[in-house]
């Protein structure tokens, strides 16, 4: 026993449970009922769809890392995340090598070339799906249903008509494989809440902002067929609770993850609103991202106990 | 009354149960040579008051305080003093140390008892408490008599007695309020007694029910003093929080407790104030609790001062099997350290020993931004921008993020899921940014 040296370690010495890994696990259990009734909603093709646009984004990290010599980081799940994400916007008609294109350019060139894990400024799903919307407008926005080539909801809406909010509830609509379902959504936001991933003030200010704009702009008051069909159409649920909280490109202080609330109930209200296309989410969360960095240096906590120095008047100042 | 508590923190997993039920037992050095580090407190450095070759008597002071903001030291057994020189702490760092061999016949002197203590003056009082060598015994070891003198001191409101004991596994302060709650109620109105305008108050966790439900029994008769239970969270014992979840009054960094009209002192301190004006009995023992995994029979002893860790060590049964850490203190705030062959001082309230050093295994990855650091953190302030700014030398953007207002409780590093080290991280540039504040 004598002269036996232990280990030496600066404090805590103990830590909590939750690793990056388990957290990835967390949203990838999330993800799990908007993809079981996406596959159930458009068939077997979504699946392979999913797999493909998931193996492609582990595949990127994984070669990459080997040819630039970095630590193999594909075992964070990241990857698996960012894939399953990205293949929960397409459509389930798209060509099948679109999703290879996709999940390589979210890791590699939103993700990786910025720095990795932790280091990139927009979401790597939301980065490549517009990246594709604009390179393969087409096929990205064509949208079937029990093969029929059919109008979303949301574009329906555009053209004044009213919609089925029961179906878009439960999901049973046109749109991208993962976005079609509030229900399952929500369900899988409740888990994310329940195990402490995410909480409700990015979400929750993000949808009530939208809500505010959309009964003041949209010319449609308190409609509620309008709002609920807003609410419930395009991007907006996936977006808010897998999409605006992803950690790494959200504001980091309390004030900021309100402010960024607001700022994309804004800009989605803006792009829905007054944009040349039904949807938005997708464009507002990413520009919202941008600002991310200007919105942290604006709230800056002042720390426990810390009041606001008073500017010292002209005669006092020493 | 309702719980009260601090925004932020967390709950990490307890552990208590190993030592709670088990009493403080009184237990003997066994190896003859004991050792009284000359700082056991912050300021000075005592000054030796013995040379080599002098026969000491238990409870003999033999190093003086060196200043205002300084504790005398005293020896806890009769014997000859052989030498001073360095020797290791608990902190990891050499300390000038006065070594005395112990005769085992703990002759000791005769103190100065008062009947009443409170028809002391606040003079004699504060003096009994500096002769006394009482300084703060949760960890910090300010000098409690310099504690008790704030500027103004009509402007008390609160004597606060920190019984959270939010460090896991820790559960000396928690035996001693079962125990030794006459002497910590004393020291409490000894305390009190100080300020006119104060009330006295225990903050205790509620998950030691049994420790609210005694005090609250012993305290019923006195106007001035109640008990306040606290949301078990870690750290609610933290100065500033426990200030807060007590009164709603907010310090910072640069503030003092007595800034919001409170003076926070720990259980073993207010029992350690009673013992010397009541019985002019200096600090020369203490309880330390000896627990975790490794550990054979968990307990909570009462260890003269001075006593190697090593002894305390054997009188639990030894280790049932080899630990591969060591901590000096609660897992959260406590040094690790590599060896046995370390003294207990005034502020060592325990030692944990641990087969599987759990955080060994992890390796620090990129940080995701998730901010459970942000949420946790007890000083509001953001840990891994302040860990990043760090890293990379921004001493200007570390004082822009409010890096000085950090406590170092752990809380961030503890939530980290990319365990990243970003207590180490903060801690060092924050001695940094904290000599540069002082220079101003």
């Amino acid at each position: 026993m004598n002269n036996e040296l232990m280990n030496v370690a600066s404090n805590p010495h103990v830590r909590h449970k939750d690793s990056t890994q388990r957290i990835m696990l967390y949203v990838i259990i999330a993800l799990l009922p908007a993809t079981c009734f996406g596959i159930w909603n458009f068939g077997l093709r979504a699946l392979l769809l999913i797999l493909i646009t998931i193996a492609s984004c582990v595949a990127s990290e994984y070669i990459f890392n080997i040819i630039t010599h970095k630590k193999q980081t594909v075992s964070d799940l990241s990857a698996v995340v960012t894939g399953l994400l990205l293949a929960l916007n397409f459509p389930v008609s798209l060509p099948w090598w679109m999703p290879v294109v996709g999940g390589a350019f979210a890791i590699i060139v939103v993700k990786i070339i910025f720095g990795g894990l932790g280091q990139n400024f927009m979401n790597p799903a939301l980065g490549a799906r517009c990246f594709m919307l604009i390179s393969f407008t087409g096929p990205m926005s064509a949208f079937t249903y029990d093969g029929v080539s059919s109008a979303t909801p949301l574009a329906l809406m555009r053209e004044g008509e009213t919609v089925d909010t029961f179906r878009m509830l439960i999901g049973t609509i046109p749109g991208t494989i993962g976005e079609t379902s509030v229900i399952a959504i929500v369900v899988g936001a409740m888990v994310l809440i329940l195990m402490g991933v995410i909480d409700l003030r990015i979400p929750g200010t993000y949808i009530v902002t939208f809500t505010i704009f959309i009964i003041l702009f949209s010319g449609h008051g308190l409609d509620s067929n309008y709002i609920v069909g807003q609410l419930c159409g395009g991007g907006l649920m996936l977006g808010a609770f897998f999409m605006a909280t992803d950690y790494v490109t959200s504001p980091i202080t309390s004030k900021g993850k309100i402010v960024f609330g607001i700022c994309l109930g804004i800009t989605t209200g803006i792009f829905r609103m007054f944009g040349s296309m039904a949807e938005g989410v997708s464009y507002s969360i990413i520009f919202c991202n941008i600002l991310v960095p200007l919105i942290e240096n604006f709230t800056i906590p002042k720390g426990f106990g810390v009041v606001k120095e008073k500017k010292a008047k002209g005669g006092d100042a020493a | 009354m309702g719980l009260k508590t601090f925004a932020g923190g967390v709950h990490p997993f307890e552990g208590k149960e190993l030592s709670k039920d088990k009493e403080i037992t009184s237990m003997l050095p066994k190896s003859p040579q004991m050792v009284y580090p000359l700082s056991q407190h912050i300021g000075a450095p005592a000054n030796p008051v013995v040379k080599a070759g002098d026969t000491v008597k238990k409870g003999q002071m033999i190093a003086e305080a060196g200043g205002f903001v300084s504790s005398p030291i005293f020896s806890s057994v009769s014997g000859t003093v052989k030498k001073i020189e360095p020797r290791r702490v608990a902190a990891g760092g050499m300390v000038n140390s006065i070594i005395i061999e112990n005769d085992g016949a703990y002759d000791e002197v005769e103190y100065n008892e008062v009947d009443n203590p409170f028809s002391l003056s606040k003079e004699e009082i504060l003096e009994r408490v500096k002769n006394g060598g009482v300084v703060g015994l949760g960890g910090a070891g300010f000098p409690t008599h310099v504690k008790l003198s704030p500027a103004n001191p009509d402007k008390i409101d609160y004597i606060i007695a920190n019984c959270a004991e939010c460090e896991p596994y820790l559960t000396s302060d928690y035996r001693m309020m079962l125990e030794y709650a006459d002497r910590l109620i004393g020291g409490m109105k000894i305390a009190v007694s100080l300020f006119p305008g104060a009330k006295g108050v225990f903050g205790i966790e509620n998950n030691k029910p049994d420790c609210i439900a005694k005090l609250k029994e012993l305290t019923k008769d006195e106007p001035d003093i109640y008990v306040q239970p606290l949301l078990t969270k870690y750290p609610q014992g933290a100065e500033r929080n426990m200030i807060f979840a007590v009164t709603g009054r907010k310090i910072n960094s640069s503030m003092l407790p007595a800034d919001a009209g409170c003076i926070v002192d720990n259980v073993a301190t207010l029992c350690a104030v009673y013992d010397a004006v009541k019985f002019g009995k200096p600090i020369i023992s203490r309880v330390v609790t000896v627990t975790g995994d490794a550990v054979k029979d968990p307990r909570n002893f009462l260890v003269p001062t001075g006593t190697c860790f090593r002894d305390i060590v054997e009188e639990a049964g030894g280790f049932k099997e080899k630990p591969e850490k060591i901590i000096y203190g609660g897992p959260m705030m406590g040094f690790a350290n590599f060896t046995l062959d370390i003294p207990v001082g005034k502020t060592n309230s325990a030692l944990l020993a641990f087969t599987k050093d759990e955080t060994a295994a992890y390796e620090p990855s990129a940080c995701i931004s998730c901010g459970r650091c942000v949420d946790a953190c007890p000083s509001r302030i953001v840990p891994s921008r302040l860990a990043d700014y760090s890293e990379n030398g921004r001493l200007d953007l570390f004082e822009k993020w409010g890096g000085v207002e950090c406590v170092e409780c752990g809380t961030c590093s503890f939530v980290c899921p990319a365990r990243r080290h970003l207590t180490l991280a903060i801690k060092s540039m924050r001695k940094t940014a904290l000599a540069n504040r002082k220079k101003k």
